[in-house]
């Protein structure tokens, strides 16, 4: 590794024992070809400063806990290589927490909110009557899997939320991931707990928020297709609305 | 340690940071014009409602060279909410055949049919 | 009925009443708007089709029709509404973001929406 090219790595640092608001700090690393973002944190943090604090685990785009944002855009920092953002490996790289959420330090975040909104759209398989194991296994055609299968790809990274001006503008809006998983419970032909969902995802804190901006889809690494997901919850809470206030009793079900 | 976790606020500028956020911000301001355009027509058609000189005076409003620079402002972001209108269908209402998505080519194409022939029904009623 | 988790309680919303026109206004404004603005607002005006087009006898006959009267307050109101849900929900994306503010603006802009559907129907009820 001799005579290795640097490039700048600036880091928005939030020490909250010290800082009231984060602050930029620059670090020079050694390039390397084959290297993403997060490789280049691991150095930092292994050769120069060990205080720098990040999460990450799989390296490889399925875990979701290295999301951050890189020259501003929200990204898993495992699956941004440095050559897409470098010139002949000089240059420099921006990182930053994602964008909100509270900052915890450095480049991790508080996602106790999203954990709540997660479990208020209750993401598992609702039945209100139980099939005896007699009967045998649920069916499910492939078209039936088809259906919802994308919006089960979630790896609860957070860049749809990072990406999302209503997230940021309405801190109590339910916003992407949450939506898309409710929506993927709500079209598995085995649930029956859509009507529960819907006081949660038809109520103003749910799709109302969303004004289909789409960044999340755009954002979104695994192809989840959140903003689809929140404009068909649309269209049905409305007939769904309708339906409740021209057939008298529906709504009290 | 005692947490004391930084919290942001996104800026009302938000939206001047991305190209996409830009054009988001564009698609959404087409509302403007659309509601300026049939606000307008609204009178127009008051105007009809009080007689062959109220129309008149309305159809000399349109012909003045403001009202014809504001209107074509409108023709441009009423093009861009079509065009933006239409992307986004796939999106919002996928249609499955068989055990597969319709990709969102035809479905965006199909789009393009209708408008071009409600654009022709209404020019051909117009210049009968 | 509403759904308390956690911390929070849910309670389902009245926002279709609203998001309904918005998004059929929408699709008629997409399909319709462009043509309209051109024909209303440039090419009459500007003499490339000719004035006869929107003479008060013509445009008359078709508004007093049931059938125009009808298709009128579709192509006028819906967009009307699309409008004035959008446009108050870009005001919120530039800055109201206090309940306080966001109820003046949507009473703004709702209001809008209301004064011009009566004035239409004012208009399209006075002949017929
Ligand atoms: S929907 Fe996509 S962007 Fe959002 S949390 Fe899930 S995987 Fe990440
Ligand atoms: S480290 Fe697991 S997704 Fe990046």
């Amino acid at each position: 590794m001799s005579d290795t090219t640097t490039f700048t790595l600036e880091v928005l640092r939030y020490n909250p024992e010290s800082d009231d608001v984060p602050h930029a700090e620059s670090f020079s690393v050694p390039y390397q070809e084959d290297w993403v973002v997060l490789d280049a944190l691991n150095w930092v943090k292994d050769n120069v400063d060990g205080s720098l604090t990040f999460r990450w685990s799989c390296h490889m785009a399925v875990c979701g806990s290295c999301g951050m944002m890189v020259n501003n855009e929200p990204v898993l920092s495992c699956k941004a290589f440095l050559r897409d953002y470098l010139k002949d490996g000089k240059g420099t790289i921006t990182v930053g927490a994602l964008k909100n959420f509270p900052v915890e330090k450095d480049l991790v975040i508080v996602m106790d909110s999203f954990m709540e909104k997660l479990e208020a759209v209750k993401p598992w398989i609702i039945r209100t009557t139980e099939k005896p194991v007699e009967e045998g296994t649920f069916i499910q055609l492939p078209k039936q899997l088809k259906r919802f299968k994308h919006h089960t790809s979630c790896i609860n990274c957070l860049l749809c939320y990072a990406a999302c001006p209503q997230v940021g503008l309405n801190p109590g809006f339910i916003g992407p991931a949450a939506l898309a998983l409710a929506h993927r419970y709500n079209l598995d032909s085995r649930d029956q707990g859509k009507d529960l969902r819907k006081d949660v995802t038809a109520s103003e804190y749910g799709v109302w928020e969303c004004t289909f901006v789409s960044a999340c889809s755009e954002v979104c690494p695994k192809d989840v297709e959140p903003a689809g997901a929140i404009q068909e919850q649309k269209i049905e809470s409305s007939i769904d609305w309708a339906l409740d206030h021209l057939i008298p009793g529906r709504k009290a079900r | 340690m005692s947490r004391k976790p930084y919290e942001p606020t996104l800026p009302n500028t938000w939206w001047l940071e991305k190209p996409f956020y830009i054009r988001y911000m564009l698609r959404e301001m087409t509302s403007f014009f659309v509601g300026a355009y049939v606000a307008i027509l609204i009178v127009g058609l008051w105007q009809l409602s009080q007689g062959p000189d109220a129309w008149g005076s309305f159809l000399g409003v349109l012909s003045h060279p403001l009202s014809v620079i504001f209107h074509v402002l409108a023709f441009v972001f009423a093009t861009f909410h079509t065009v933006t209108w239409f992307a986004l269908t796939p999106r919002t209402t996928p249609i499955m055949r068989g055990d597969h998505f319709v990709p969102p080519g035809p479905i965006i194409g199909a789009q393009y049919v209708i408008w071009a022939a409600a654009s022709i029904v209404v020019l051909a009623a117009v210049l009968w | 009925m509403s759904k308390t988790t956690g911390r929070k309680t849910y309670t389902r919303a009245n926002k279709p009443l609203v998001w309904f026109p918005f998004a059929g206004g929408g699709l008629v404004a997409a399909l319709m708007l462009p043509v309209m603005i051109f024909v209303t607002g440039i090419a009459v005006p500007l003499g490339l089709i000719d004035a006869e087009a929107l003479s008060y006898d013509r445009v008359y006959a078709f508004a007093a029709n049931p059938l125009g009267k009808i298709i009128l307050f579709g192509v006028l109101v819906l967009p009307l509404w699309h409008a004035a849900h959008r446009f108050r929900m870009t005001i919120q994306d530039l800055g109201a973001r206090t309940s306080g503010s966001r109820s003046v603006v949507a009473a703004l802009c709702y209001g809008f929406g209301m004064v011009f559907t009566l004035l239409c129907l004012a208009a399209l009820l006075s002949f017929w």
